[in-house]
């Protein structure tokens, strides 16, 4: 249940976190993922680009077992978080999801006030002794999504009350809080404007020291800005995986060349 | 001519106005449609509108207003000592008109020509002439009403005459008008778009000033019964024992506590129940087991109140009679009838469960799927995601839906006449009979009182209670309602 040596010395002795080997996924009749192989190293930023429709979604959503909430969704294959299996029949996808949190393309903040959006969590796994324990990982967790200064003075303020990119640095917060292991972030800047996308590139860079964060975006500036690692997916396969910096300079495939000099996409 | 004769010679020009309409307009662009500011039907349509429309509001004004004022003008004739009442004087009115039909019928008959029939001034006979048309009168014809038919005979002839007239010559001036107008660049479309407009309109303040026409109603014959019968006692006298001979006690305090007391139980069964059935169907249930259910939880709304009513007095009344009443299985003696308040509002509660859940249930799918996803996203089970996110963001609209069955539960009738009895009284008991508001309105009405006395008019004081509690409520349950939509958009 091991990683492969060969594989940990490929990446840079990093650890690995996520490995996905032969993942294939079905809505109904339609193949959306064909034969995915890929590893997620901890402690870095693994971007996930291709063209609308390529299935880098439906990816992320195996990795905390979402795509469970959708009944003709089938997943084959095996993705292991820390060598185990997570679609072993054992795993909780509830405890997995704890485990490796989610923000969303558009902010949803609960219709709550922001302290207990922030609290969700914490109180759902019993994270907390008691309220100064609570407010505690509130206030920490507010922080770490570079949000606290905006809102200390109005903790029980409504969430849907904060702007757009406040609600989205609001929601990373609110994952964060559970602290989980793996951050999945699904086009968490769409809905932004250029400058609230600047505050939360600026807290996805400073994630990294904890965890390991997969972001999927359309952005292909914001995928070389933030990313250490970036796979490419076409029609459903994992075209090429690597540094950053080599898949933006010297693509292998001439499928990534053309999609990152826009000629297909 | 009768009415609907000259409503058939309107709509035979109108249907030529749309002809000719068309021909022109088209003959005006050189027969090329291309040519023409709007397609050419629509010019067709502008003439059959200014043809009809006109004509026969006049006719319709005309039918409703020349019947009020024949009969003001001829209840002059009436000598005033002839009659002690309204009352006595719309029956003498009624002889009138029917004089008056047997007469034109008598004429139509041959039994007498026309001139004979408008010089008869004496009645002699007439009743046994009239009877053999078909025409039944109660008693003897005075003098006096045989001439107030003669004059009513009159007016109505010249009215209809009048009206035909003016009718047709509306009809005819509208055709001309618009087909005068109709060229190539008349813009036909936004005309005749602007006469469906007005219909729009129409239709919608049809429906407003019905409401406004009842609420007056209801209004007047309040005040009525609060000039003779005070207020103080209507509404916090304990007592309700109307009697027809006069000195009743007209308390509405027993029958509010009834009415709620019903609600609350209907309700008590209705929430609980639809509600988890509407959490089941929205967040559990697959498509299949959906798609089957929710119609047939619905069918229960289509159910006719006085079936419910029936399954109380037939069903659940013996069933809890055999359970609480005295040698029933409890032992105990707590329910005499099968009539009570329980049986009453069990059998609401059911009715009211469709509305509860169908109504929950839209609700709950309307809290968008990103909350789920959210929740479901920080490792939340199903039911923690519904239990705090999903129901306290729907819960708004919840408590509207609930206001809206709470409303449906006071107003209900048929069951609570046949499940809850008819007794007025202020009990915890709810083994006991007793009555709603409702339940009293049908009585007072349905009774032979006199229309004037207090014990008749106290029912448009209940009817106008319960409108103000439900208005209330429904006034409350749509400012919630509101006031959800803005929570999570």
């Amino acid at each position: 249940m091991y990683d492969s040596p060969k594989a940990e010395a490929k990446l840079d002795q990093k650890e690995i976190k996520i490995a996905a080997e032969g993942v294939q996924v079905f809505y109904g009749d339609t193949h959306a993922i064909k034969d995915v192989n890929v590893q997620i190293e901890d402690k870095t930023v693994t971007a996930f680009i291709g063209p609308s429709g390529c299935g880098k979604s439906t990816f992320l959503r195996c990795l905390n077992r979402m795509n469970d909430t959708i009944d003709s969704c089938r997943v084959e294959g095996n993705i292991r978080l820390d060598g185990e299996d997570i679609y072993d029949k054992r795993v909780d996808p509830v405890q997995l999801r704890a485990k490796v949190g989610m923000v969303f393309q558009k902010p949803n903040p609960f219709p709550k006030s922001i302290y207990d959006n922030i609290a969700y969590g914490p109180r759902i796994h019993g994270l907390a002794k008691n309220k100064a324990d609570l407010d505690d990982i509130v206030e920490r967790a507010l922080k770490r999504g570079a949000i606290w200064n905006e809102v200390k003075d109005r903790l029980h303020a409504p969430g849907t009350g904060l702007s757009g990119g406040q609600q989205q640095r609001l929601c990373i917060a609110r994952a964060v809080a559970t602290e989980p292991e793996v951050l999945l972030m699904d086009e968490p800047c769409s809905a932004l404007d250029p400058i609230a996308t600047g505050q939360v590139e600026e807290l996805i860079d400073e994630l990294r020291e904890n965890y390991s964060v997969v972001i999927v975006t359309h952005s292909m500036q914001q995928a070389a800005r933030v990313s250490q690692k970036t796979a490419f997916f076409h029609l459903g396969n994992l075209v090429e995986y690597g540094e950053t910096g080599q898949i933006f300079t010297k693509p292998q495939d001439p499928r990534t060349e053309s999609y990152i000099t826009g000629r297909i996409g | 001519m009768s009415a609907s004769m000259l409503l058939l010679i309107v709509l035979a020009l109108a249907a030529i106005g749309f002809i000719l309409g068309r021909v022109r307009a088209l003959s005006s662009a050189g027969g090329d449609s291309r040519h023409l500011h709007s397609l050419p039907s629509y010019y067709g349509w502008n003439v059959a509108l200014w043809t009809m429309v006109p004509a026969l509001l006049v006719l319709l004004i005309w039918l409703v207003a020349q019947p009020l004022l024949i009969e003001r003008s001829v209840t002059q004739l009436i000598p005033e000592d002839s009659y002690a009442g309204p009352g006595e004087l719309s029956l003498i009115m009624s002889d009138v008109r029917r004089v008056a039909e047997g007469l034109d019928l008598a004429v139509a008959a041959r039994q007498m020509s026309a001139d004979e029939a408008a010089a008869l001034s004496d009645p002699e006979g007439l009743r046994g002439t009239l009877g053999a048309l078909g025409v039944a009168l109660g008693s003897e014809i005075e003098p006096t009403t045989l001439a107030a038919a003669q004059r009513y005979r009159v007016l109505n002839a010249t009215g209809t005459m009048v009206r035909n007239i003016l009718v047709i010559a509306l009809a005819l001036a509208g055709f001309a008008l618009a087909w005068m107008r109709t060229n190539a660049d008349f813009r036909a479309r936004n005309t005749v778009e602007k006469g469906v407009l007005l219909l729009l309109i129409g239709a919608a303040s049809v429906a407003i000033l019905t409401t406004v026409g009842i609420i007056l109603s209801l209004i007047f014959n309040t005040v009525e019964f609060f000039r003779l019968y005070p207020a103080r006692d209507f509404f916090f006298g304990t007592t309700w024992s109307p009697s027809f001979g006069g000195g009743s006690e007209l308390g509405i305090l027993p029958l509010l506590w009834g009415t709620l007391y019903i609600s609350f139980i209907a309700l008590a069964v209705a929430v609980p129940i639809g509600l988890f059935a509407a959490i089941y169907l929205s967040e559990y249930a697959s498509p299949r087991v959906r798609g089957t259910v929710k119609p047939a939880l619905e069918v229960l709304a289509g159910i006719p109140t006085i079936v419910y009513g029936l399954f109380a007095l037939l069903t659940v009344g013996p069933l809890l009679v055999n359970v609480f009443g005295s040698g029933g299985v409890l032992g105990v003696d707590w329910m005499g009838g099968a009539t009570s308040v329980m049986t009453a509002g069990l059998v609401m509660g059911i009715m009211l469960i469709p509305f509860v859940s169908s109504l929950s249930d839209d609700i709950i799918n309307a809290v968008p799927q990103s909350m789920r996803d959210g929740s479901l996203g920080l490792g939340a089970t199903k039911s923690e995601t519904i239990k705090q996110v999903v129901f306290p963001a729907a819960l708004p609209g919840i408590v509207g839906a609930i206001l809206l069955a709470a409303s449906r539960a006071i107003g209900e009738t048929m069951i609570v006449v046949l499940g809850a009895g008819a007794a007025a009284r202020l009990s915890l008991n709810p083994f006991e009979a007793m009555t709603t508001v409702t339940a009293k309105i049908v009585s007072q009405l349905t009774g032979d009182a006199d229309f004037a006395s207090p014990e008749a008019l106290v029912a448009f004081a209940l009817g106008m209670t319960l409108f103000v509690i439900t208005l209330c409520l429904n006034i409350f349950a749509l400012w919630i309602v509101r006031k959800y939509r803005e929570q999570y958009e």
